[in-house]
């Protein structure tokens, strides 16, 4: 132990190594955070669904995959549309402004304005995840003052109108959501995807 | 049915299980960075391989970034109505970019016209190698024993028709004769064969080779379509470790000091 | 700073946090003479932790599945696939995974060869040895369980081969054994779903626990060094060996240094030679298992090709191929007695005579020859050169009594042994010149057989014993 120990080298050194060796460790810790996100076929999967709706009739609803979550297609008749006007008194968040829908659907009618009649929403409850049924005239159980469709789930009982808007008294803290979608042209809708440009 | 099955063009290979081994192979000109070439390859997968055989462990969508290909691209120029499986569509769901390379022919049909399995073709270039998969495509030879009249010199009694023989044309195998036209036998007293064009194809000898050559490039970035971005990402990593390892240096040598 | 010694202070006083880093690092005192044999043992730590991270991350999406999709293409292939292909960096963790196999085997090995040439396996680290061989054990284990789940044509045949083995066990046992270790009466969905099990938590399990009682058992006696000094008999007025100094700081920033090395080794594989050119990942396992088609050539992977030489190396006797099946398992097996076979009263090669450094040096090229024949097929020549490497490498335990010891003691099992060793090495001559490999080529052989069983076993048991260098007092640099 004969030269003196240069004590500020060793804590530079120290430094150095520590700080350069942590970047490593943080290098190689996003491929294995990374891995954890949805993989290609999670994607694919869950990529955006075309659907021709030049055959569906009013009142009609179907229900196409989206996500691997039900996504329901419901052209909805005029005298619906009338309806919801009047409903507003009933609902929790008549205005959607606690639900979740894209700006387009941000609306009364929770659509489109070039096809006010068509709904596309997620069927999922905004309760505990269930999926509620389409009631279009027959009132549920329970419900059966002035019932002028819409949807109710089976869980918990949580109704909702023609929008998707859910009514007072639901255990359903806000409206059904409204995913992301476009018309690609008059008779076909794309589900998930809303992007300008290309189709 | 059966007739546009045994002319449907499928290329690549079928079982291969004794191949390889004691055959010459030519070596495969591959480059993963030429995308025009990856780009006849895949079109050429597509039309000649995908009707029998599947990739179904390859997603269009990972073709189209290998190849600098937009989805749309791929969609319109790759992604086939004849390779595509109908019954595995669910309600409102549409042909997608991120679908795998499967093939409308299933596998029992598959057996039953060629008499042994169609191989999925995924991982062939992996399994085989470039430069075997090249010479076989390069070596099918007229032989009116075979059902589909046609044999292998890579892959002898192969299952599989010679799909590309409207661009390679025919070849048949004779004996190799050297300059005066006399027979040429190897050091055990074989005579050596070798293969001679009898029909014209739509294309040249050279132009056909490059063709092969592109479809067994798009095979290989098939394989492992990670592949240049893995080396790529290696470099990085190899330049910061050797940073590492100055410091790591400089450290132990520091504290060494001290021991005597 | 004064919280942080009342943060301390208050663990210490419910968990030995200082005690422990004291003991096994700051306070843990190692010989400073440790050369770069010294390395692989926190390389081989590096390269568990390396394989069980990479290894919870590929079991969060592969399936166990021996199952058909639609494509003819069984889901646990397809899903090694989905890794490489559609999990984000899914190809990364996953030839980290299979690098990190065999790196894990170079490193042990070379670990191992250590041991062998400095001695670390005498009294007083006999049982750091024989965890050691269990540790070896284990791992081969580990990777055998392991190497069936990607479910390649290598894997489905691999194990099949292996498994078999079991049934050639004798009174029949085997038959029943080889079907309760696959669950099935063929290599199947069953197998592969044990196999899983085995692979991901019960053989780690056990790898961990023999690790953690390897390392305690060394930290208790200390660690040896390449002269082979104990530096606990050299300590100074303070109590600490004078040649030994702390692991921490001093081995840890060297050890610091060899794991970087270590890892552009291992990375330049990783990112550029992922398959190592089929040796790492075998090309057949490109192809999915194909229970009615074996592939042309099956090799084990290299770490195993030493033994699996050794059993082909083996005819098979009265029918069965459980001799050789014995002889591999028992060169295995001999490792544990090493402590007690090296009578040479000193323990680094450094002071060892020219004879024990050949032994070693006929051990390695048997091991290394044993390795290369395990990889290629066989033929009558290539399995005469396996069966006299397997004679060299029993050579090198059995008649290590005779060649270390330095003097011809009067041990009443001395000449039955001797005479053993030599009817069985001169039983194989014989069965030599019985076969069909030309005269010239068995002669060579033979003479060379003669040559090595004189040299390291008659000689030294009877006229010639070992003749060592004095040990210095205190390492030397």
């Amino acid at each position: 132990m004969s030269e003196e120990v240069d004590q500020s080298k060793r804590r530079f050194l120290v430094g150095m190594t520590a700080a350069t060796g942590a970047v490593g460790a943080a290098a190689i810790a996003v491929p294995f955070v990374k891995s954890m996100l949805p993989s290609a076929r999670a994607q694919a999967a869950g990529a955006s669904v075309e659907y021709d709706i030049s055959k569906l009739q009013p009142g009609e609803l179907i229900t196409v995959k989206w996500r691997k979550k039900p996504v329901w297609i419901l052209k909805r008749t005029d005298q619906n549309l009338a309806d919801l006007a009047s409903l507003e008194a009933k609902l929790t968040d008549s205005t959607s402004d606690g639900s979740k829908q894209p700006d387009y659907a941000k609306n009364e009618h929770r659509s489109r304005a070039e096809n006010k009649n068509l709904l596309v929403m997620v069927g999922i409850c905004t309760h505990l995840g269930c999926s509620p049924k389409h009631f279009p005239d027959l009132a549920p159980a329970g419900f059966e003052e002035g019932w002028v469709g819409g949807f109710y789930c089976p869980c918990h009982g949580s109704t909702f109108d023609l929008a998707g808007r859910v009514y007072k008294g639901a255990p359903a803290p806000s409206n059904l959501e409204i995913p992301k979608f476009k018309f690609l042209n008059e008779t076909t809708i794309l589900v998930g995807d809303d992007s300008e440009g290309t189709a | 049915m059966k007739k546009k099955l045994i002319t449907c063009l499928l290329l690549c290979l079928p079982l291969f299980a004794h191949a390889a081994g004691d055959v010459h192979l030519e070596k495969a000109d591959i480059n993963l960075e030429n995308k025009s070439s990856l780009r006849h390859g895949a079109k050429l997968f597509v039309n000649y391989c995908l009707s029998c055989h599947s990739a179904s462990m390859m997603r269009y969508s990972r073709v189209g970034q290998g190849l600098g290909l937009t989805d749309d691209q791929v969609l319109d120029n790759l992604m086939f109505v004849a390779n595509f499986d109908f019954d595995k569509l669910e309600e409102g769901e549409a042909k997608k970019i991120g679908e795998l390379m499967t093939v409308a022919l299933r596998k029992e049909d598959g057996e039953k016209y060629f008499g042994t399995p169609v191989p999925d073709l995924t991982l062939t270039a992996r399994a085989k190698g470039a430069d075997w998969l090249y010479t076989y495509l390069t070596t099918f030879y007229v032989d009116s024993k075979r059902p589909f009249g046609v044999n292998n010199t890579t892959f002898s009694n192969v299952g599989m028709p010679h799909v590309l023989w409207e661009l390679d044309g025919l070849k048949d195998r004779v004996p190799k004769k050297d300059a005066d036209g006399k027979v040429m036998k190897d050091k055990d007293g074989h005579e050596i064969m070798e293969l001679v064009r009898i029909t014209e194809g739509t294309m040249s000898d050279a132009e056909y080779k490059r063709a092969v050559t592109d479809l067994v490039n798009f095979m290989v970035y098939m394989a492992e379509p990670i592949q240049l971005e893995r080396q790529r990402t290696g470099i990085f990593v190899m330049f910061f470790l050797i940073i590492l390892f100055l410091l790591a240096y400089m450290l132990k040598k520091e504290y060494w000091k001290d021991v005597h | 700073m004064n919280m942080m010694m009342a943060l301390l202070g208050w663990v210490d006083d419910r968990f030995p946090l200082t005690k422990l880093w004291k003991e096994h690092l700051s306070e843990y005192y190692a010989p400073k003479n440790f050369n770069f044999w010294y390395y692989f043992g926190s390389l081989a730590l590096l390269v568990l932790v390396i394989q069980i991270v990479s290894g919870i991350f590929l079991t969060i999406h592969y399936k166990p599945d021996a199952s058909l999709d639609a494509s003819g293409i069984p889901e646990a292939f397809k899903s090694v696939e989905y890794i490489m292909r559609d999990v984000e960096w899914g190809w990364f963790i996953r030839y980290m995974h299979s690098t990190g196999a065999s790196a894990f085997f170079i490193v042990v090995y070379l670990h191992m060869f250590r041991g062998l040439i400095y001695g670390s396996y005498r009294k007083p680290r006999e049982l750091i040895w024989i965890f050691g061989v269990f540790i070896y054990l284990a791992l081969m284990a580990e990777g055998f369980f392991g190497y069936l789940l990607p479910w390649g044509q290598m894997s489905y045949w691999g194990a099949q081969v292996i498994v078999n083995l079991f049934a050639a066990v004798p009174f029949g046992i085997g038959e029943p054994l080889s079907e309760w270790i696959r669950g099935d009466f063929v290599i199947s969905d069953a197998t592969l779903n044990r196999f899983f099990a085995f692979h991901v938590i019960a053989v780690p399990l056990v790898l961990i626990m023999l690790i953690a009682a390897h390392i305690m058992a060394l930290h208790e006696v200390g660690s040896g060094n390449p002269d082979g000094i104990e530096i606990k008999k050299n300590k100074g007025p303070d109590g600490i060996p004078l040649d030994g100094i702390p692991f921490h700081p001093y081995y840890t920033v060297k050890d610091i240094l060899g794991v970087v090395v270590f890892l552009i080794g291992f990375f330049a594989v990783v990112f550029f030679a992922p398959t190592m050119f089929g040796y790492f990942i075998e090309v057949p396992n490109f192809e999915p298992a194909n229970p009615l088609k074996t592939p042309d050539h099956i090799a084990p992977v290299w770490y195993y090709t030493p033994f699996y030489a050794m059993l082909r190396a083996v005819p098979p006797m009265f029918g069965s191929q459980f001799p050789g099946v014995i002889v591999m398992g028992a060169a295995i097996v001999v490792l544990f007695f090493l402590p007690w076979i090296d009578r040479s009263p000193v323990k680094s090669i450094r002071y060892k005579d020219l004879r024990t450094k050949l032994a070693l040096a006929g051990f390695v090229v048997s091991f290394i020859w044993l390795g290369y024949l395990g990889v290629v097929s066989a033929s009558p020549v290539k399995t005469m050169i396996a069966q006299c490497a397997t004679l060299v490498y029993f050579g090198y335990f059995l008649y290590m009594p005779y060649y270390s010891r330095t003097e011809i003691t009067s041990s009443m099992f001395r000449a039955p042994l001797v005479a053993l060793y030599s009817i069985v090495t001169l039983g194989i001559i014989w069965y030599w010149w019985a076969g069909e490999v030309s005269a010239e080529i068995t002669a060579v052989i033979s003479l060379f057989t003669l040559a090595y069983t004189t040299y390291f076993l008659i000689l030294p048991a009877y006229v010639v014993p070992a003749v060592v260098k004095p040990v210095p007092e205190r390492v030397t640099k």
